[in-house]
């Protein structure tokens, strides 16, 4: 299983890609795994603001619903609309074309609450 | 409380299959994946292990008898060979367990539901009467289920019994390379399909596990594990104890009347049966299909007029329609097929459409 060093995670299974001010967002390898076959993806439309925490969406596997949270305060300055027809993708590669969000950061000082890859890992027993 | 495994545990291991707690089993829920699993059964074969079932011999001079006090369904009608789905309703009509009830020379094996299986048989055993033994076959039986288009080439491959001509819900007792076992042509999918039960030593299990799937190869032949099962099944709109049907829930409200024989002599929950009908139904289980992208969850509330007036019984993904389906029971006049009925999903109200069951049309 695969936990990229340049990413931080959440206890909620995200991951987020800091790059200046903006941060793209999405679910673990781990967390696809423990879904399985992801059908849907419903993510929010570009200006919505999000606190760090907040759902920002939700993702439905075949047989289960989970929430998605922000790893961090922000906007919405895109999200990934391949995802409305081709879902699957975030199963397939959920650290590239899996992504589903990025946000324009807003709190910066909120990344410190984040985990590296190694204690991530050691979250999921992996 | 330590999970029992099947004899096919080491198997689901070694083929790092997802594990999960059911029914006081661990049990394999997905082995590749469960849409690929779904359409490998629905495309050519796959191979299930479901030896969770339950099976409770009945034998003795009086077993017809029990069997027609404690069933719905008319076991009279039953000769040596055939098989009948069949529930067991408490007094007041709620249903303890659905089953299927195998009639042989001098016995019945009843199949029941694995997490109903202590309850079914204390339940059995407070109306025992007569000479009637009950015989407990659960632990000592492996149930494999081959289930696709391809069952019947896979398996007559493995077998010289008469597969080809064994009609739906009839048995034979046959060898399959060499194990003795009973064999129907029956199953929970919708599917052409077997289900094998014989001896659950773990290596006479795993003899005719690797042989099926030796014989399957050249139909790409998948493991199939509890994710696709309960897809297949609620595909062809096939009740799920726990879920669809229980002790709250009658079989003539659950659309099971087709079993319920009110004509037969007297049986448990007939007479709370014939009041249900008598008085006419208030409530139906129906399925209902989302437009959008809409999947219901077993638990989220069904609203009919603006009124809340159930619960998702069932509910996923369809593989094959590639839409949200579920179950629920509804207002009888919502249940005619066409009715629009609402389901809360996050708090949003989505509209769903009654629809004429099985959702998969063959």
């Amino acid at each position: 299983m695969n936990f990229p060093d340049n990413l931080k995670y959440t206890k909620d299974h995200e991951w987020i890609l800091i790059e200046g001010d903006t941060g793209t967002v999405g679910i673990t390898d781990y967390a696809q795994g423990e879904l399985g076959d992801i059908v849907f993806v419903e993510l929010p439309e570009n200006g919505k603001v999000l606190g760090q925490g907040d759902s920002f969406g939700s993702i439905e596997a075949v047989k289960a619903v989970s929430d998605l949270y922000a790893p961090v305060s922000g906007s919405i300055i895109d999200s990934n609309k391949n995802l409305e027809k081709e879902a699957e993708v975030v199963n397939k590669d959920p650290y590239g074309n899996g992504w589903m969000i990025k946000l324009k950061m807003t709190k910066t000082e909120e990344l410190s609450s984040l985990l590296d890859a190694d204690s991530y890992r050691a979250l999921v027993g992996q | 409380m330590t999970l029992k495994h099947t004899a096919f545990h080491p198997i689901h291991s070694r083929l790092d299959a997802k594990l999960i707690p059911f029914a006081g089993y661990e049990m394999p829920v997905q082995y590749a994946g469960i849409i690929e699993e779904h359409r490998r059964v629905r495309q050519t074969v796959g191979l299930f292990d479901v030896s969770h079932m339950g099976e409770v011999e009945v034998r003795g001079a009086d077993a017809l008898d029990f069997v027609q006090r404690i069933t719905v369904n008319d076991a009279s009608r039953l000769t040596p060979g055939k098989i009948q789905y069949s529930a067991m309703c408490y007094d007041d009509a709620g249903i303890v367990d659905d089953l299927l009830v195998y009639r042989f020379e001098d016995s019945f094996l009843l199949v029941v539901n694995a997490s109903n299986i202590e309850k079914d048989l204390a339940w059995m055993r407070s109306h025992l009467s007569g000479n009637v033994t009950l015989t407990d076959k659960s632990d000592a039986t492996s149930l494999l289920a081959v289930q696709g288009p391809k069952s019947l080439d896979t398996l007559r491959k493995l077998s010289d019994a008469d597969l080809t001509s064994l009609e739906y819900y009839t048995f034979l007792q046959g060898k399959i390379v060499g194990v003795p076992m009973t064999i129907s042509r029956t199953g929970y999918t919708g599917e052409l399909g077997f289900e094998m039960y014989f001896s659950s030593d773990p290596s006479t299990g795993t003899k005719v596990w690797d042989a099926i799937m030796e014989a399957g190869k050249e139909y790409s032949i998948s493991p199939a594990g509890l994710g696709a099962r309960d897809t297949l099944r609620l595909e062809m709109g096939f009740c799920l104890y726990g879920n669809d049907i229980d002790k709250t829930t009658n079989p003539l409200e659950a659309g099971l009347h087709w079993l319920t024989k009110l004509g037969k002599a007297q049986f448990c929950g007939r007479d709370a049966l014939i009041r249900v009908k008598e008085t006419g139904l208030k409530r139906k289980l129906v399925g209902f299909m989302f437009e959008n992208k809409a999947f219901p969850r077993q638990g989220y509330t069904i609203w009919c007029n603006g009124n809340q007036s159930g619960v998702v019984t069932s509910g996923t993904f369809s593989p094959s329609l590639e839409k949200g389906i579920g179950m629920g029971y509804v207002p009888i006049e919502f249940s005619q097929p066409g009715s629009v009925i609402h389901v809360s999903i996050r708090n949003k109200q989505i509209p769903a459409t009654v629809v004429k069951l099985p959702f998969l049309k063959k």
